[in-house]
């Protein structure tokens, strides 16, 4: 496992500076460079020019690939464009934390309905219940979470009243226990617009691999030792079903950031997603690219934290 | 699908199932799968349902005398009447003309988009699937590089380098980031086809590489790459709609099922006129749907296997 683990790990560097050559090529591929906004168009071309080589915008691809670098590593995204030349650093600093709670609340969301309602499911084949759950996935599947978003902003938070439609807190004095409610009531409906892609998906995962595990060998053993049917079912199917849900779950986390983005927009809500947004209709590129060096960093971990962790929860698994 | 005879119907009614032209050729998959998809409830509706959708879209100046452009300042936020179905948006524009309308280019960019993604995808994924050894790696090191980024970011990133985004360019784009996918799927089939014999019979008897891939690696896969490519057009609906939606796919006034779902941002237009958003929802959840009921119809008539549910 541990060799797994390992050169797991060493596939992993190698992605990570994949990673980094193609937000360095698209960054590079922005019209116009740092001056252009930054300058007076008025000065004269040859100030100009000295900047650009005080700049080192006139070295060589891979020279500036390595200053690039160097400087991301120790945390200089470079200065916004559009936010009065604020630290790119800092902007994202002022919505990771918001960005990673939503997601989180995704997750509960998702877990705590996909794998309940899977196990139903699976256990009751066919039943009304089953039948239901399956429309939902395929409702869940198909609607625009910007569309769902819209629907529940629409029901719950101007028909019902239940739900704030925006922002984080209604009440920037309060703090502590009450902050900390107030900021769950506000997520609740953007947690749930962005967790239902994955409560479709989860559910139909634990539903089918629950009724693999319970057609298997073992499962009919324990069955004919005598074992009761919920001890067959935490004890045996459970473990076995959960595997590929975990596996999931690591995607799941690198989605849950980028899928942020849209369901952000639709509430206002104040994350990275909303952020990536603006930056993108305002081609304030030094932000887009660090946003983007941080989503597909994301990506790569969850799927790293993944692998390794199928690799520890299933001893079967041998990668050679 | 049915080979049409020019024969006369076999009298006899215990050999009518063997027409004439059947008798020394079997069913082909391609038949057996037809009959099954057949017997998919769901597909079949969810075919109807898409081929009423496209009849509509094509049918769009027979159902609505506005135009779908046309801005109207004195019939702004006008609710449904007599003459506005669905009553006029913020702009003074008819919201049902701009639903038909809007309907073509939501169809047409997923259609495109997805046509031109699995063009892509089929010939990086044989290349790299049929060839193997360094080609491969250094394709599937490729396909890293952009599935490092998720879809979505990359594709507003790369909209967010160009000046204007207008049918043709939003198409590449999306087909520029979403290839990958496919190419992996082919890649992965055309690996294990090429180890059979038929392929090196195909190579005994002198076939070109253009020959075998196209003749006889792309049939073999073509379950696959047909099921995944209904499924991708049924994504690039939601995508082309999520990127009109939030003002970074198609611009106005051209219409699109996601830039009038864009109105719907303004909580006053939410609240007041749900006539104004709902319907393009809607009809993005019913064309996706449908589309998603055709391809896992798909699945299980290419892949009996598959028959878990």
């Amino acid at each position: 496992m541990y060799k797994y683990v390992i050169r797991r790990i060493l596939i992993f560097i190698p992605m990570l500076f994949f990673l980094t050559v193609i937000v360095f090529i698209l960054a590079k591929s922005a019209p116009g460079d740092p001056f252009s906004t930054m300058l007076d168009p008025n000065v004269d071309q040859q100030v100009f020019e000295e900047r650009r080589e005080a700049l080192g915008l006139n070295d060589s691809l891979p020279v500036q690939y390595v200053r690039w670098i160097s400087s991301v590593i120790q945390g200089d995204f470079g200065q916004s464009l559009v936010y009065n030349g604020r630290e790119v650093s800092e902007l994202i600093n002022d919505r990771f934390m918001n960005t990673i709670y939503l997601g989180l609340v995704a997750l509960f969301f998702t877990l705590i309905v996909a794998i309940p309602i899977g196990i139903y499911s699976a256990k009751n084949p066919y039943s009304p219940l089953d039948y239901f759950a399956t429309g939902f996935g395929f409702l869940g599947l198909a609607i625009p979470n910007f569309f769902f978003g819209l629907i529940a902003i629409y029901v719950f938070a101007i028909h019902l009243g239940w739900f704030p439609a925006q922002g984080t807190v209604s009440n920037p004095n309060i703090s502590g226990f009450q902050e900390f409610l107030d900021r769950i009531h506000h997520m609740i409906l953007p947690g749930i617009t962005l967790g239902l892609a994955g409560t479709a998906t989860y559910m139909r995962y634990m539903r089918s691999e629950v009724l693999d595990v319970l057609g298997s060998d073992y499962v009919r053993t324990a069955k004919a030792k005598g074992m009761t049917d919920r001890n067959v079912l935490y004890k045996h199917t459970l473990r076995n079903a959960l595997i590929p849900i975990i596996t999931l779950m690591g995607f799941e986390f690198g989605v849950l950031v980028s899928g942020a983005v849209i369901t952000e927009q639709v509430f206002n809500y104040p994350g990275l997603g909303t952020l990536f947004i603006d930056s993108t209709i305002n081609r304030d590129y030094p932000v887009v690219m660090a946003l983007c060096l941080i989503f597909g960093a994301f990506i790569l971990v969850g799927n790293l934290l993944a692998d390794i962790f199928y690799s520890v929860v299933d001893p079967r698994i041998r990668y050679d | 699908m049915e080979t049409a005879t020019s024969q006369p119907p076999n009298k006899n009614p215990e050999f009518n199932e063997f027409n004439s032209s059947k008798v020394k050729k079997s069913k082909s998959p391609f038949q057996l799968a037809f009959r099954r998809f057949l017997k998919n409830k769901l597909a079949v509706m969810g075919v109807i349902t898409l081929f009423i959708i496209v009849i509509m879209s094509f049918a769009a100046p027979l159902l609505t005398d506005h135009s779908p452009t046309k801005t109207n300042l004195l019939m702004v936020e006008r609710p449904p009447s007599e003459e506005h179905i669905l009553g006029t948006d913020s702009s003074g524009r008819d919201i049902w003309s701009r639903l038909l309308y809007g309907s073509r280019v939501s169809l047409t960019v997923g259609f495109s988009a997805m046509l031109f993604t699995l063009i892509l995808g089929v010939i990086i994924g044989s290349i790299a699937g049929y060839y193997g050894g360094k080609i491969d790696n250094i394709i599937m090191r490729i396909t890293d590089m952009v599935l490092a980024l998720p879809f979505l970011v990359l594709t507003l990133t790369i909209i967010s380098l160009v000046p204007k985004v207008s049918v043709p360019l939003l198409v590449t784009i999306i087909a520029l980031t979403a290839w990958p996918n496919m190419a992996r799927i082919i890649r992965g089939s055309f690996l294990s086809l090429r180890e059979q014999e038929f392929v090196l019979g195909a190579r005994a008897i002198g076939a070109s590489d253009f020959r075998i891939i196209f003749k006889h690696l792309i049939p073999n896969a073509i379950g696959p790459i047909v099921v995944n490519a209904t499924l991708m057009m049924a994504t690039m609906i939601i995508i082309e709609s999520g990127l009109s939606f939030i003002g970074m796919g198609i611009p106005q006034p051209q219409p699109t099922w996601g830039n009038m779902l864009s109105d719907a941002q303004n909580i006053r237009i939410l609240r007041d006129h749900w006539y104004a958003w709902i319907p393009p929802g809607f009809c993005i959840l019913v064309t996706v749907l449908a589309i998603n009921f055709i391809g896992d119809g798909l699945r299980d008539a290419f892949d009996p296997k598959s028959d878990r549910r």
